[in-house]
């Protein structure tokens, strides 16, 4: 591979790896947020040179479009990047990065007893993953999955407006207390 | 590129966003952690997927899109609604089942 390739994929992983520390170690929650998109955003271009473009754009609508844009409207209505939360769990921290170290470990024992055998991922043309052939394949092979997965959608929407409705209690009380306006002092 | 150095790659990310989810204390951050861990696993997917020059990780990979499209709604409108109870979106303080 020549050296300008080599520079693309260092950068692109070292943007990636980055945004992702920049998400983690962020106090604020909506500056998180930006860096995940970012993250995911650097992550679509690295599908692209993968030879899946259409990943790619499903992952900048769905990801970095639609999810992040649900998140950063959840917190700024929550107000929880000025929420003050104890972080972070003191107890877990050294658990946790001694887990973290292991199995990063683990992966680059991999990476050098493996190394003597690599060969270069040869990239597919455009047809490969082309829409249709993703289309095709999906249709064909995964029709079940495909009809679950609109149920589990369809079922998470339904879920989440009947999780928001205010509850049943809630409104008795509104509808008391309108009456109470209308007819003030008589019970009944 | 070879095809460790993009397993690598999807290793750290997952490992970043564990760490995410046991470190952190404000559910939305632990969300956020848990989209990283997604995205790790798509990564590999689409990996093997041209690696075998095999379409089916790809399609798996919409699948973990939908999914996590579904988790984040219903997730999120939990979200709202602890906050509205609690005031609070700490993790700790959701522990209103122990009595």
């Amino acid at each position: 591979m020549d050296t300008i390739g080599i520079i693309f994929y260092a950068g692109l992983t070292l943007a990636i790896i980055g945004t992702a520390l920049g998400m983690l170690f962020n106090r604020n929650a909506v500056y998180s947020a930006i860096f995940l998109v970012l993250n995911l955003t650097m992550v679509a271009v690295l599908y692209l040179t993968l030879g899946a473009p259409f990943i790619a754009m499903a992952q900048v609508t769905v990801y970095a479009g639609a999810i992040m844009v649900l998140f950063l409207f959840v917190i700024m209505l929550l107000g929880a990047e000025k929420l003050v939360v104890k972080e972070p769990l003191q107890g877990q921290r050294l658990i946790a990065i001694l887990l973290g170290v292991a199995i990063l470990a683990q992966a680059a024992a991999l990476i050098i007893t493996q190394l003597d055998n690599v060969s270069p991922l040869d990239i597919p043309g455009p047809e490969f993953a082309s829409p249709s052939a993703i289309g095709t394949v999906m249709f064909k092979n995964y029709s079940l999955p495909f009809l679950v997965i609109a149920f589990i959608l369809l079922t998470s929407a339904v879920g989440a407006v009947v999780l928001t409705r205010p509850g049943r209690s809630a409104l008795r009380k509104q509808a008391e207390e309108k009456k109470e306006l209308e007819h003030p002092g008589g019970g009944n | 590129m070879p095809l460790v150095y993009f397993l690598a790659l999807s290793m750290i990310l997952f490992v970043l966003g564990a760490m995410g989810v046991i470190l952190r204390r404000n559910a939305l951050m632990i969300f956020m952690s848990l989209e990283l861990m997604f995205n790790a696993a798509n990564i590999a997917f689409v990996t093997f997927a041209t690696q075998y020059k095999l379409l089916n990780g790809q399609v798996f990979v919409f699948f973990v899109m939908a999914v996590a499209a579904a988790e984040v709604g219903i997730g999120l409108a939990l979200m709202v609604q602890i906050f509205r109870s609690k005031q609070s979106i700490d993790v700790d303080q959701m522990n209103s089942l122990k009595g």
